[in-house]
């Protein structure tokens, strides 16, 4: 029992983080899926919208500082779209990627002005905040939350790709993005829809990743961002039970690796962050398209 | 214009920016505002050998890397740990008891060892990730250079690696000649190999992978050459980077950096030699010196102009960048180069062929 009360923090937290990376990996995995773009700048829209809850939760209480925060993030990654990916369409791929790292930079640099390269305190959101017990383990609820929520959308999201027409019209541009144009499919709106979507996630996935870990600093996105990408891969680029399934298990492996530091000799939590990309050059080798990802054959 | 008096105005024209260089240093103190254009200028030329490294590997072989930063990480720290004098060693690995190195190498050998190790562990790390293509490539680089951060940072490396604190103390260059010298014949090597038959297989390997496999290119050992030679100069690029800091710590060694080198090599132009030297400085000049003033606050009588505090100079920068990125998509040369002879004969009135116009990239 003590065993289970000491160790049983790190299996909540990894599943907890696990499930705020896999909303964070479906607006990677949806984009690539159907502009073959590795979205750098996701992660960063990640940490805009924890900064914009530090300072909007400032002056708004907090039944309207939650929906606006999400509205404006919406907002700024459908803009981010609209601007810096649009006008290169017809680029070659490292065009889009290059312009990708170029929005990452700017978002970061942008946040460095805003807050003078201070952590910022993010607020603390009542009820979700509360410290409860789960089986003797004292935690955070939002511990407990994330992963039903998590699973609750990506259900909803499911439901929207396999049920509605705009989720229709997504499948049909990720399986062939011109011939989709061909059948009168309006590939804009699709793409538009895509942002808005991963940025909701990342959105709600910033207000849950950042009830536990409370520092806002402006490259706090990147490393979140990154993983939250490789959990997309490993899952399966596309495929979005592919992503939750990923980031799950890179979460609750990362956690556990913190647990597994208390019982061998020497100090390997420096590896926390770099087990990810261990599992995606893992993945990458023996099966390069993911768990659940579709084979693709090269044309000449 | 023959080959002959080419190479004789280029030897002319290194000789009279060398001795340029030597006088600016002898005639800027240390003090003055000026002091920054020598900083901005040794920086800069450790930044091209670095972004003409990159640009050998995204430009001419068409391979998206982003590891650059893990592979300068590497060359910096096998070049201060093999040189650190062997007195000082005691201080420096003050909590690993002197460290296990016992020896130390001069200056010279400890750069060729730091290209060397950044080129076997590319060596390595390069027989399976080259087999993955364009974005897998990117990201799975970009890991290995996290890995190697952690792994640098690791305590149980601590008696070579110092653990996560600094290594400093070893051998730093007294004049800005130094750097110039040995970017520039880094460099030098680069064009060289971009040249030779090598250089033509990469670029065949550019354009069309497939192509140039049926040509009789072996894809596997090319791409393997072009990324080793490629670490080897951003290992030699971070033993000269060590210099210039005179500490070194893993931390530093981000993807932002990465992101930094790739940021220069597009704006200079994807396959651009030329380009991205040219780059190298201006973007160097841009973030450390030049755009300052914007970090400042001013006032025009009483009138405080708005905007203008710490960190601005960045994001004037970065917009920059995104407007060279969006519009400018050649960058400043596109693939061309900058050669003497070229431009003589425009001043000559004739209009010579570039013998660099490559395809666009993929």
């Amino acid at each position: 029992m003590d065993m289970l009360s000491k160790n049983l923090p790190y299996i909540l937290a990894g599943i907890s983080v696990g499930g705020q990376y896999a909303l964070i990996a479906i607006g990677y995995t949806m984009v690539y899926g159907i502009l073959r773009l590795i979205n750098f700048a996701h992660g960063d829209i990640f940490m805009v919208a924890g900064l914009m809850m530090v300072y909007i939760s400032a002056s708004f209480p907090m039944y309207i500082s939650i929906p606006l925060v999400i509205v404006l993030t919406v907002l700024i990654g459908f803009l981010v779209e609209r601007v810096a990916y649009k006008p290169l369409r017809s680029a070659p791929r490292m065009s889009v990627m290059i312009s990708a790292i170029g929005v990452s930079y700017l978002l970061q640099n942008l946040a460095l002005y805003i807050t003078g390269g201070l952590a910022q305190q993010y607020p603390t959101i009542p009820w979700i905040s509360d410290q409860i017990t789960v089986l003797g383990a004292s935690t955070k609820r939002v511990t407990v939350i994330t992963p039903f929520l998590t699973i609750f959308l990506v259900v909803l999201l499911v439901t929207l790709i396999k049920k509605t027409k705009i989720g229709m019209a997504m499948r049909a541009a990720s399986k062939d993005f011109e011939t989709s144009q061909l059948m009168g499919i309006k590939i804009n709106n699709v793409i538009s829809t895509t942002f808005i979507i991963g940025s909701f996630l990342a959105a709600v996935g910033s207000l849950l990743f950042f009830s536990n870990y409370t520092g806002v600093t402006p490259t706090i996105g990147t490393m979140p961002g990154l993983k939250a990408f490789v959990a997309a891969v490993f899952g399966g680029i596309g495929s979005i039970p592919g992503a939750v399934i990923g980031a799950f298990i890179i979460g609750i492996c990362e956690n556990l690796i913190m647990m597994l530091n208390q019982f061998v000799k020497v100090d390997i939590s420096n590896f926390k962050d770099a087990f990810a990309f261990l599992l995606l050059i893992i993945i990458l080798l023996f099966k390069p398209t993911g768990l659940f990802g579709e084979k693709q054959t090269d044309k000449v | 214009m023959n080959k002959k008096k080419e190479i004789l105005i280029s030897i002319a024209l290194i000789a009279a920016v060398l001795a340029v260089l030597r006088v600016l240093e002898l005639n800027i103190p240390p003090t003055s505002q000026w002091a920054m254009l020598l900083t901005v200028l040794k920086k800069g030329s450790i930044y091209a050998l670095v972004a003409v490294s990159m640009n050998l590997l995204n430009g001419f072989t068409g391979l998206f890397s982003l590891g650059q930063a893990g592979f300068m990480m590497i060359g910096a720290y096998t070049y201060g740990v093999l040189t650190i004098p062997v007195a000082d060693r005691e201080m420096v690995y003050m909590y690993y008891d002197g460290g296990i190195i016992k020896f130390a190498l001069p200056a010279v050998l400890g750069i060729i060892a730091a290209g060397l190790a950044a080129a076997l562990f590319a060596f390595l790390i390069g027989l399976p990730v080259l087999r993955l293509k364009s974005d897998y490539l990117a990201i799975a680089t970009l890991g290995f250079a996290e890995i190697m951060r952690a792994l640098f940072q690791w305590d149980t490396l601590g008696p070579l690696t110092n653990g996560s604190n600094m290594i400093r103390n070893y051998p730093t260059f007294k004049t800005i000649l130094f750097p110039f010298i040995a970017s520039g014949i880094c460099i030098t090597l680069i064009v060289l190999l971009i040249n030779s038959t090598y250089g033509r297989a990469f670029k065949a390997i550019r354009d069309d992978e497939i192509a140039a496999e049926a040509m009789g290119i072996n894809l596997a050992h090319h791409k393997r050459i072009a990324f080793t030679v490629s670490s080897f100069f951003a290992g030699i690029s971070g033993a000269l980077l060590a210099m210039f800091q005179t500490n070194v710590q893993a931390k530093s060694f981000n993807s932002a950096m990465t992101y930094e080198i790739l940021l220069i090599v597009v704006i200079g132009g994807i396959g651009s030699v030329t380009g991205s030297c040219i780059s190298a400085f201006l973007f160097i000049a841009c973030s450390e010196w030049l755009l300052r003033f914007l970090d400042e606050t001013h006032k025009i009588g009483d009138f405080t102009v708005p905007l203008m505090r710490s960190g601005f100079r960045k994001v004037v920068f970065s917009i920059i960048i995104m407007v060279i990125v969006l519009f400018f998509r050649q960058g400043i040369m596109g693939t061309k180069e900058f050669s003497i002879s070229g431009i003589l004969s425009r001043f000559g009135g004739k209009k010579k062929n570039n013998k660099e116009g490559g395809a666009p990239l993929q």
